[in-house]
C-alpha cells in the first residue's frame, strides 16, 4: 500500500487542531494559563530571590574587611554595623579604635557609634574620613549629589543616604532632630517627646550606592557622645558631656570599629589575637563567611519555600490535566471525525499532549510577568529593610530551567486525557447507525 | 480489475443477552473504478457498519476487503487510517463537520491528514459547491444544505478513488438534497472517483442507473428478515 502522507502536513494538522481547541475553550484555557504562569513565576522567583539575596549579603564588596566590636556574636556585629540592622552587641572603648588607627597594617579605620534614629533610619556617628576612604562595589567612592559635602566633625551637621533622602524628604540644607533609640514607632503620636533637642543640618546627600549605606544618617561621632540623654561610661564611672568641654578619651565609647586591611593575611593574624587568645572583643572576619552562616541557619526556610513552589507547580499541572480532561468528553465526536478523515490515533494523542504542553508553554512565558512582579515586590521590601538591592532580571539558572520544565510537566499532564482521546470509539461517535 | 472487492465479510457484535448478533455477512461484492452504485437499505440493516468496514474504521471478524489491489483487512489500524486518508472520501448523514473550524479549514484539515495541503484545490472545491463566499464561515454559520456541500467538498479533497456516502441527503430538504446529490455525483465523476452510496430514499435511489438492495448483498439482513 502506497503511503503519500507528508509528515510536515500532519504536523500542520496537529498545530491546527491545537489552535482551534485552545480558541474554542478560551476561558478555561486562559484560567489554566494564569495558574501555570503563577506557578512558573513563583518557582523562578523563589530560586532567584534566594540566590540573589544570598549573593547580595555574602558576595558583594561591603567596603570593609572586618568589624571589631564587643565580645559576642559575629553575626550580630556585622548585621548591626555593616547592614545597619539588629542591635549593637555592646560598646567598646575609644582606645581600641585609637590603637587600630595607629596600626600600620590598616588601610583605613572608621569608628561607628549608634544609638539614635531619624524616622526609623539609623543615625551613625563616625569620622569624616569615611567619605574619603570608603570604597564599595567595584572600587566606587562615595559621591555627594549637587553641592553636598562631608560633615564637619565638630558641628551639628549630617550626611544622609539616598534612600533616607527619598523616604524622609530631607534635602540639602534641611534641619532635623534625631530621635532617641534605634527603633521608630510611626504610630506613636508623641514623636517630639522622644526627639533630642539637638538640631542637625543636612550638608550632604550621597548618591545611591545600592547598599546599606543608602539607609543611614551620618553625623560626627562627637555628636553621638554629646546627644542629650546620652551618658558615657568607662571603668564604672559615668561622664555626662558638657558643652564647650572636650570629652576625655577614657570615657568615649563606640559600637564598632570598621577595618580595611592593607593585606588579606592580616585578618587571620587579628583573628588569632582577638578571637582565640583574647576575651574582651570580637573580630567579625571574614564578613562574607559570617553572613553565609546566616543563610545556612535559615536554609530550611528556603527549602520550605522551594517545596511550596514545587507544590504550586504540581497543582498547576493538575489544573492543566483537569482542564484538558474535561474537554475530552465533549470532543469525542471531533476525535471520531478526525479519525474518520484518516487521522491516526497517534495524531489525536499528540494533539492533546501538545495542547497541554502549549498551555504550559504560554503559562511559562506569561510567568515571566509574575516573576517580575514577585521579585520586584520582594526586592523593594529587601531594599527598604536592608538597603541591599536585588536585580530583578539578573540571570539565574531557574529562569532557563523552569520554562522547559513547565512545558514537560504540561505535556505529561496531557498524557491521561490523551489516552482517553486515543481510545475514542470512532464508529460509535460518528453518527447514528442505519 | 474491480476497485473494491469483498469476499466473505463477516461482522458480529455481542448482544446484550450474551448472544452473538451478526450485522454484516457479505459473501461477495464488487465495485468497478468510477462506478456509481446506490444501495437501498432500511435503518438497522447494517449498511453503516458495511461502509465503516470498507473505510477501515471497523475491522471485520473475518473476510477480505481489497481496494485497488490492496487487501486492507490484513493491514494494521494505522495503515487503514492512511488508506482512508489518501484513497477514500466519506460523506455522512450528519455531515460530521468539525465545529470549531471554518469551511475552508474543514477541507484543508482533511488534506493535511491525507495527501498534503493543496489550498488552491480546497478553494476550487468549495467554489464548485457554491461556497466561494462562505470559505471562512464555521458550520454553525452555514445552513444545513451548505454544511453538506462542505462535507462533499471535503470528501473529494484528497482525490479519492472511492467515495462512500451514508444517507447523504437524510437530513436535507428536497431542494438541498438534490443539489448535494448532484454535486457529489458530478465531483466524483470529474475526479474519477467511484461512488458507493447507501440510502433508503427512493428519490435518491431512482437517480442511479445502478442500484441494488443491501439486503440482497447482506445475508445478515436476509436472516434478520426471515426471523422477524
Amino acid at each position: 500500500m502506497t503511503t503519500t502522507v507528508a509528515h510536515p502536513s500532519r504536523l500542520r494538522a496537529v498545530a491546527l487542531i491545537v489552535r482551534r481547541s485552545l480558541r474554542r475553550h478560551a476561558f478555561a484555557t486562559s484560567v489554566t494559563i494564569l495558574a501555570s504562569a503563577l506557578a512558573a513565576g513563583l518557582v523562578m522567583a523563589v530560586f532567584a530571590i534566594q540566590s540573589q539575596s544570598q549573593r547580595a549579603f555574602t558576595g558583594g564588596n561591603v567596603g570593609f574587611d572586618a568589624v571589631l566590636g564587643a565580645r559576642g556574636s559575629k553575626l550580630q556585629l556585622i548585621l548591626n554595623s555593616v547592614f545597619h540592622l539588629d542591635e549593637s552587641p555592646g560598646n567598646i572603648p575609644w582606645s581600641v579604635y585609637a590603637r587600630l588607627k595607629a596600626d600600620p597594617r590598616m588601610r583605613f579605620v572608621v569608628p561607628y557609634a549608634v544609638g539614635d534614629n531619624y524616622k526609623g533610619f539609623r543615625i551613625v556617628g563616625t569620622t569624616p574620613n569615611l567619605f574619603d576612604e570608603y570604597r564599595y562595589g567595584d572600587d566606587h567612592s562615595l559621591m555627594f549629589s549637587d553641592k553636598g559635602r562631608s560633615f564637619s566633625p565638630d558641628r551639628r551637621e549630617a550626611v544622609i543616604g539616598s534612600f533616607v533622602a527619598a523616604r524622609t524628604g530631607l534635602r540639602y540644607g534641611d534641619h532635623f532632630h534625631p530621635s532617641h533609640g534605634i527603633s521608630f514607632d510611626d504610630s506613636d503620636d508623641d514623636h517630639d517627646h522622644h526627639a533630642h533637642d539637638e538640631e542637625y543640618v543636612v550638608v550632604g546627600v550621597l548618591e545611591p550606592t545600592n547598599s546599606p549605606i543608602d539607609r543611614v544618617v551620618w553625623i560626627p561621632i562627637d555628636g553621638i557622645f554629646r546627644m542629650g540623654g546620652h551618658v558615657l561610661r568607662a571603668d564604672g564611672d559615668v561622664y555626662v558631656p558638657r558643652h564647650g568641654e572636650a570629652i576625655p578619651e577614657d570615657f568615649k565609647e563606640i559600637s564598632a570599629v570598621m577595618l580595611k586591611f592593607k593585606a588579606p593575611t592580616i585578618g587571620a593574624d587579628l583573628d588569632n589575637v582577638i578571637n582565640k587568645e583574647g576575651k574582651e572583643f570580637t573580630l567579625a572576619w571574614p564578613i562574607a563567611s559570617v553572613m553565609a552562616s546566616l543563610f545556612e541557619k535559615f536554609g530550611w526556610i528556603t527549602r520550605v519555600l522551594q517545596l511550596v513552589a514545587y507544590l504550586v507547580v504540581i497543582v498547576s499541572a493538575c489544573a492543566i490535566l483537569a482542564a484538558v480532561y474535561n474537554t475530552i468528553n465533549e470532543r469525542r465526536r471531533e476525535f471520531a471525525i478526525l479519525r474518520a478523515l484518516g487521522a491516526r490515533k497517534s495524531i489525536v494523542f499528540s494533539a492533546i499532549v501538545i495542547e497541554s504542553a502549549a498551555i504550559a508553554a504560554i503559562g511559562a512565558v506569561v510567568g515571566f510577568v509574575f516573576y517580575g512582579v514577585i521579585v520586584g515586590v520582594a526586592a523593594s521590601i529587601i531594599r527598604s529593610q536592608t538597603g541591599v538591592v536585588i536585580d530583578v532580571w539578573s540571570y539565574h539558572p531557574a529562569l532557563i530551567v523552569a520554562p522547559p520544565g513547565m512545558i514537560i510537566l504540561g505535556a505529561l499532564a496531557g498524557v491521561i486525557p490523551a489516552i482517553k482521546a486515543y481510545a475514542t470509539n470512532v464508529a460509535a461517535n460518528l453518527n447514528p447507525h442505519s | 480489475m474491480p476497485l473494491l472487492e469483498i469476499n466473505n465479510l463477516l461482522k458480529q457484535y455481542a448482544a446484550p443477552d450474551g448472544s452473538t448478533s451478526t450485522i454484516v455477512d457479505v459473501s461477495a461484492f464488487e465495485l468497478e473504478p468510477a462506478q456509481q452504485l446506490a444501495l437501498r437499505g432500511e435503518s438497522g440493516s447494517g449498511k453503516t457498519t458495511f461502509l465503516n468496514l470498507i473505510a477501515g474504521i471497523l475491522a471485520p471478524d473475518s473476510g477480505r476487503i481489497t481496494i485497488a489491489g490492496d487487501e486492507i483487512t490484513t493491514r494494521s489500524e494505522a495503515a487503514r487510517d492512511t488508506l482512508r486518508a489518501t484513497r477514500l472520501g466519506y460523506v455522512f448523514q450528519t455531515f460530521n463537520l468539525l465545529q470549531g473550524y471554518t469551511a475552508l479549514e474543514n477541507v484543508e484539515l482533511a488534506m493535511m491528514l491525507g495527501r498534503g495541503l493543496d489550498r488552491p484545490f480546497a478553494r476550487k472545491l468549495l467554489e464548485q459547491v457554491g461556497l466561494a463566499s462562505r470559505l471562512h464561515y464555521r458550520p454553525a454559520q452555514l445552513s444545513v444544505g451548505q454544511q453538506q456541500r462542505v462535507a462533499v467538498a471535503r470528501a473529494i479533497a484528497n482525490h479519492p478513488q472511492l467515495v462512500l456516502a451514508d444517507e447523504p441527503t437524510g437530513n436535507l430538504d428536497a431542494t438541498n438534497a438534490q443539489t448535494s446529490l448532484t454535486l457529489l455525483r458530478d465531483l466524483c465523476e470529474s475526479n474519477g472517483a467511484a461512488l458507493l452510496i447507501v440510502s433508503h430514499d427512493p428519490t435518491v435511489l431512482d437517480q442511479f442507473d445502478d442500484h441494488r438492495d443491501f439486503a440482497e448483498i447482506n445475508r445478515a439482513s436476509q436472516h434478520a428478515e426471515a426471523t422477524t
